[in-house]
């Protein structure tokens, strides 16, 4: 756990970039920073591997008080993840994912054996190992920024906008990329971005800070998005808050019918098309296993009949929820959802709602 | 020189090992020493003073303005000056061209450290690096390619400064012109401008391979851009 107490930090020039922060970061979880820009929010991640020294207040790790420790040897505790990967210009990606284990002492051979194994687990093929870092892809660089930093295993892993600079497409596998390694590592993260949307998706907690470096709001993100602390959260949540928030309502608890006669299937019992005097016409599917209530209602939506299909895994129809019953599970969730606070010990679960998106 | 052809071959011949202290390649010799080792005591110096500017800019205003006085001085003004000190021995040139040296290596190695991006330097920090390690195994590596530039200026410029010693009897194969004005015969002037030339052409030949082998990185880093 990472705990922020009373921190400020006034720069020389007298800007005060974090002003009294208080705040945890539980273990195992991602904690995302978000906020317009200049609120401060790289001081923040940086005041915890001491690249910035805090004027005031203190930063624990665990129950450690970071000044006590030597800057160094603090930071190859901790992961470090920036927006232009900040690779070596001059090691090939092999050496430069083993920078922490060489720094640590390991023999190379080692050190290289565990970066092969890293740049396999980020999804980078083995035959880049030997290149330089100009000549992969954005994309790729930002993974090897990734496979960098978890190299020497840190508990710990910061992350300052490490998909912003990258497009839409690749950020999005890139998202889902780093929710995927999180499920099976437990690392620790803190992640810096000033995209809501971004914090939304990847946070456990979400801490929103405004300019002046003070906390506007720290919640988990369906908290967030339904009771927004004051105006400036509501404003920097945007639009669609009350559809985003579905995405975190799983589909399990939708009450679903059996499969109508109309709906035409394969004989795996995979559907068709719903029939009609004109042919088959378009239908939506969700899989209430995984999928989120608004992967539910989207799949009404795409349907003529305002009927969601139910698939299992396999794709195969195991029933149909109608837009009554649907209604019935807005109703149920659309005032106040279940709080989510995240517990410091609580592990990510397997079928995160939110892994099915996009 | 009217019906004297442009190169006496026979010349060549006869004085190119004769012995003597005017041999062509006793000539050579003393250039590729002259101009060379000025160059390498350049570098041994310019590091740590580079990076010393660099870390502590204030005192690269003084460092580098001084250094640029040295450089508009006439070459021969700096030989003459140090003549009566060192007398007429190598040392009078090698030291001047050394200064001139450093006056295009410092910035050289002020402008490599500086070209080294802040993402890189940063991210050196935060995997933690200490100071020493991170100039020895990332600021100085990626500052090869500019260092390796004001390499090349400084050798050749040097190679071509030597001749200059010639009118204190030090300049290597300078001391061809010398004699060919002398005798009003162009033989030694022609061999002394070819193998002044050639020299300068390896050597520049050399350090482009140096880079290429260096910094494999940078070059295609270049050719894809
Ligand atoms: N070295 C510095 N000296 C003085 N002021 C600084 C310094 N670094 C940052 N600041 C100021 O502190 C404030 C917070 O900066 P910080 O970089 O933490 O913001 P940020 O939230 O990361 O912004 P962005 O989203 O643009 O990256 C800004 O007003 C910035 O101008
Ligand atoms: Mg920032």
């Amino acid at each position: 756990m990472i705990t922020f107490e009373g921190v400020t930090k006034r720069y020389p020039d007298g800007t005060v970039a974090v002003d009294d922060l208080s705040l945890q970061a539980p273990t195992g979880a991602i904690t995302v920073f978000v906020g317009p820009s200049g609120c401060g929010k790289t001081t923040s991640l940086r005041m915890i591997n001491r690249m910035i020294d805090a004027t005031s207040g203190r930063i624990l790790l665990d129950d450690q008080d970071v000044r006590a420790i030597d800057p160094p040897t603090l930071r190859r505790g901790i992961g470090y993840v920036i927006q232009q990967a900040g690779l070596f210009p001059h090691r090939k990606i092999v050496d430069n994912v083993a920078t922490v284990p060489y720094l640590l002492g390991w023999d190379k051979k080692k050190a290289r054996a565990r970066a092969m194994e890293l740049l396999e687990l980020v999804g980078l093929d083995s035959k880049l190992a030997g290149r330089y870092p100009f000549q992969l892809s954005g994309g790729q660089q930002q993974r090897v920024g990734v496979a960098r930093a978890l190299a020497a295993d840190p508990p710990v892993l910061l992350m300052d906008e490490p998909f912003s600079a990258v497009d839409p497409i690749v950020r999005a596998s890139l998202q889902e990329e780093l929710l995927h390694l999180q499920s099976e590592l437990h690392k620790t993260i803190v992640f810096v971005t000033h995209d809501i949307d971004e914090a939304i998706k990847l946070g456990d907690a979400v801490a929103v800070l405004r300019v002046g470096g003070r906390l506007a709001q720290m919640a988990d993100p369906a908290t967030l998005l339904s009771e927004p602390a004051d105006d400036f959260v509501r404003e920097f949540l945007g639009k669609d808050r009350g559809i985003r928030r579905l995405s975190f309502v799983p589909a399990t608890g939708i009450r679903l019918g059996s499969v109508p006669a109309d709906l035409e299937l394969d004989e795996d019992t995979r559907p068709l098309g719903w029939r009609s005097d004109g042919g088959l016409l378009p239908y939506g599917t969700f899989n209430p296993e995984r999928d989120s209530l608004r992967a539910a209602l989207d799949a009404a939506l795409l349907s003529p009949n305002g009927t969601a299909i139910a698939v299992d895994g396999d794709g195969r129809a195991i029933g149909v929820a109608t837009r009554d019953v649907l209604d019935e599970a807005l109703a149920r969730h659309g005032t106040r959802p279940e709080k989510r606070v995240p517990d410091p010990d609580r592990e990510v679960p397997a079928s995160d709602p939110r892994r099915a998106e996009s | 020189m009217n019906d004297e052809p442009l190169v006496r071959w026979d010349w060549i011949a006869r004085n190119w090992d004769n012995g003597g202290p005017s041999a062509i390649r006793t000539l050579l010799e003393s250039h590729v020493v002259m101009a060379l080792l000025p160059v390498v005591f350049g570098l041994l110096i310019a590091l740590p003073l580079g990076v010393a500017c660099a870390r502590w800019r204030r005192l690269y205003q003084p460092t580098a303005g001084l250094m640029n006085v040295v450089y508009s001085l006439p070459s021969l003004v700096l030989f003459s000056i140090f003549l009566s000190f060192t007398g007429l021995t190598q040392s009078t040139v090698i030291i001047p061209l050394t200064l001139f040296t450093l006056a295009i290596l410092i910035p050289a190695v002020v402008d490599g450290l500086g070209s080294v991006p802040e993402h890189v330097r940063q991210s050196a920090v935060a995997m933690g690096f200490r100071p020493l390690r991170r100039l020895l195994q990332v600021e100085l590596p990626v500052a090869v390619p500019v260092v390796l530039g004001g390499l090349r200026v400084a050798t050749v410029s040097s190679i071509s400064l030597v001749s200059v010693g010639a009118l204190i009897g030090q300049g290597g194969l300078g001391n061809l012109f010398i004699d060919g004005w002398q005798r009003q015969f162009p033989t030694p002037i022609v061999v002394g401008i070819v193998l002044i030339v050639l020299f300068a052409i390896l050597s520049d030949g050399l350090l482009v391979l140096a880079q290429r082998l260096l910094t494999p990185w940078s070059r295609a880093r270049r050719s894809a851009a």
